[in-house]
């Protein structure tokens, strides 16, 4: 049989290259043809297209992600930890001829459409992992998915994300609100519901805006889709995507669409396991999985998720309105807190809706806390990447240039991209920068008469230097436990290769627009509206 | 480029309790040649990559490694131990151990080289020839037969 096979580990000096020989000696031996991609540190020397289309299955031995998977859809596929090539590199032999032989009578003919057909492939029979163990495999797995996700989503949240920025430069606080309709020192703008119109209306900072805001739509439904992609394929992409575009549409924000992303991804696995019988095995790819995967996602994004979602919205935002009247600051920093919590999701959200009401009903410092506490994730994450860059993978890196921008102009979402890769330890972060931010800011009585903007509405703000000064402290907290809790986590600053795999694929995704990545956000759900 | 292995990068009676043991032993080679300029550092960077995945290998090897800040040119030192020394193979214990140091900056050249010695390790002719050494000087000239080709 003829076969490809990538090999790669986390530093990529030694057992890339070891899987690499070790499985061409195997060939070898049995007569075999292979061609190995060593994605090491060395730098790969990529397979041929021909090469790709010409093999009968694929071997990933591989630590981390595979970067370029996607030149391998459709094609038989083993994948184990890339000792299990340097040890038994015969038995991972036997087991892609399996793979050829399971995939060959049930895949064949359905396959072709399915995969655009250039190669005529049969479909993946996806083998994870034969031998590694247990939950710390898990953990591994479960962060090249997340990052996987996160690479591709960079570039929107860049694009996105700078759009918007330039749209408040040149258009001020009141851009959004042209653009979406809303009241803004007290006048009401009706919004554009004919895009005809929009220049017009809105004018050209409306144009960028809407432009930003339509790349930002697509943010967790790109996520979602390719976390369930790096799990399962491009079976996964389908269901993936649209519980991201469900999360976005019940509030659910970038960690609805991570979990959705998951569970989309768990889903097409587990499916695929399902050996069907023969009638219907040629449907399976193209309209089975699809469709059940889909249907059983949307239902619980909509049904399971959505109502309890609103229901904690509803509750959250009478207890803020019960709280008027308390201690200002211990407001603020909760505020601080919402803000973080979720960058942009359900929680953000009802500490930014209750920032509006409360501009709305003439109380200016409620907003202003809510703004600075908005602008800290993106710029603690910059910061903490230029601080401690070796904490940080190359696309994160590059988010952390741009996410300077976003932050200065009220763009919670920048920080999205470290919070979804890394959650556990960037959110508690961030939180307690915001915190410290929004207490600070009540406790100065700064003031914002707008709901958007950022540093570029900095006229309309009361009490600007001291503003300023919250701001920068609630930075200054949040980079510090950034860094404390990375370097804590992950023992020290050891480079680590495996953090390149994905980040070069959000540079293969970008290839085209070489832009800075960044983070997006739009703490405000009239951006994304 | 200087040698990728000398014979004071050699040490045919390695003894070591555990893995990181080994890799501290070999490691100070290394350190008093100068080429390793901050020895806990590049040792933290080496257990950073063991505890992401032990390095052992069935067939009695372990390759503790990193690319490190620490490092200022790809350097092998090798250790053979008669007891062995646990790196967490599925088959045992390791009798021959390749500390590979590497700088974090490294070259194509030398990640080259570096490739190149990784792919002869598979192969049990040159484990075996390593077995057999007698002296430090001849584990360095195989190397440099079957890694550089002279």
């Amino acid at each position: 049989m003829k076969l490809v096979a990538v090999t790669a580990c986390p530093t990529g000096i030694a057992h890339t290259y070891m899987a690499a020989e070790a499985l061409e000696q195997a060939a070898k031996d049995a007569g075999h043809q292979i061609s190995v991609e060593t994605q090491g540190a060395a730098g790969a020397v990529p397979l041929t297209a021909a090469q790709i289309a010409d093999a009968d299955a694929v071997i990933f031995a591989v630590d981390v992600e595979v970067r370029g998977r996607d030149r391998f859809a459709g094609k038989p596929t083993v994948e184990a930890p890339v000792k299990k090539a340097i040890s038994g590199s015969v038995e991972l032999l036997a087991r892609a001829e399996e793979a050829i032989r399971q995939a060959g009578p049930a895949g064949a003919p359905a396959a072709a459409p399915a995969t655009g057909g250039a190669d005529g492939a049969p479909a993946p029979v996806n083998a994870p992992s034969g031998g590694g163990s247990s939950a710390a495999r898990f953990g591994t797995h479960l962060r090249q998915w997340m990052m996987t996700g996160v690479s591709y989503m960079i570039p929107f949240v860049a694009a996105g994300g700078i759009l918007i920025a330039l749209a408040f430069m040149f258009g001020g606080a009141e851009v959004a609100m042209k653009v979406n309709g809303g009241v803004f020192q007290g006048h009401t703008y009706p919004g554009v519901t004919d895009l005809s119109k929009l220049i017009d209306q809105a004018g050209y900072a409306g144009v960028l805006f809407k432009i930003g805001s339509t790349a930002f739509s697509m943010l967790v439904p790109v996520l979602a889709g390719f976390i369930a992609y790096a799990m399962a394929d491009r079976q996964g992409l389908v269901p993936g995507i649209v519980s991201g575009l469900l999360a976005s549409a019940i509030g659910a924000g970038f960690l609805g669409g991570l979990v959705g992303g998951l569970l989309a991804g768990a889903l097409v696995l587990g499916l695929t396991r399902y050996k069907p019988p023969r009638a219907i095995a040629g449907i399976m790819p193209v309209v089975v999985i699809p469709l059940v995967s889909t249907l059983i996602m949307g239902v619980l994004m909509l049904v399971v998720i959505g109502e309890p979602i609103a229901a904690a919205q509803r509750g959250l935002t009478d207890w803020l309105g019960s709280l008027t009247g308390t201690n200002a600051i211990l407001l603020g920093a909760l505020l601080g807190l919402m803000m973080a919590f979720d960058l942009g999701g359900p929680v953000n959200k009802v500490a930014y809706t209750f920032g509006v009401g409360s501009l709305a009903s003439g109380e200016l410092k409620v907003m202003a806390a809510v703004m600075a506490a908005g602008m800290v994730p993106p710029i603690a994450m910059a910061l903490s990447t230029v601080v401690r860059p070796r904490l940080f993978n190359d696309g994160e890196r590059k988010a952390g240039e741009a996410a300077w921008l976003l932050g200065a102009s009220f763009i919670t979402e920048g920080a999205i991209p470290f919070a979804a890769a890394d959650p556990l330890r960037v959110l508690p972060s961030l939180m307690a920068g915001s915190a410290t931010t929004g207490a600070l800011s009540m406790a100065f009585g700064a003031t914002s008469r707008a709901p958007h903007g950022g540093l570029w509405v900095i006229g309309l703000i009361g009490r600007p230097g001291l503003y300023l000064l919250a701001i920068v402290a609630g930075v200054l907290v949040a980079a510090a436990c950034v860094i404390g809790a990375k370097q804590l986590g992950r023992g020290g600053v050891t480079d680590r290769a495996e953090d390149e795999a994905p980040a070069a694929a959000a540079a293969a995704a970008a290839e085209t627009d070489g832009a800075p990545a960044a983070g997006p956000a739009v703490s405000h759900e009239a951006l994304v509206s | 480029m200087s040698d990728l292995i000398t014979p004071d990068f050699v040490d045919l009676d390695l003894v070591a309790a555990d893995r990181h043991e080994a890799a501290f032993s070999l490691a100070s080679r290394l350190a008093d040649d100068g080429r390793v300029t901050d020895l806990a550092g590049f040792l933290a960077d080496v257990r950073a990559r063991e505890e992401q995945m032990p390095t052992g290998i069935e067939g009695g090897i372990g390759i503790p490694h990193a690319r490190s800040a620490h490092v200022t040119e790809p350097t092998l030192a090798f250790g053979r131990s008669a007891a062995g020394i646990d790196f967490r193979a599925e088959d045992g214990p390791a009798d021959l151990v390749f500390l590979i140091a590497a700088p974090a900056g490294g070259d194509t050249d030398h990640l080259t080289i570096l490739a190149s010695l990784a792919r002869r390790l598979v192969h049990a002719s040159f484990r075996q020839a390593l077995r057999d050494a007698t002296d430090p000087q001849t584990v360095v000239d195989l190397v440099n037969k079957e890694v550089l080709g002279r």
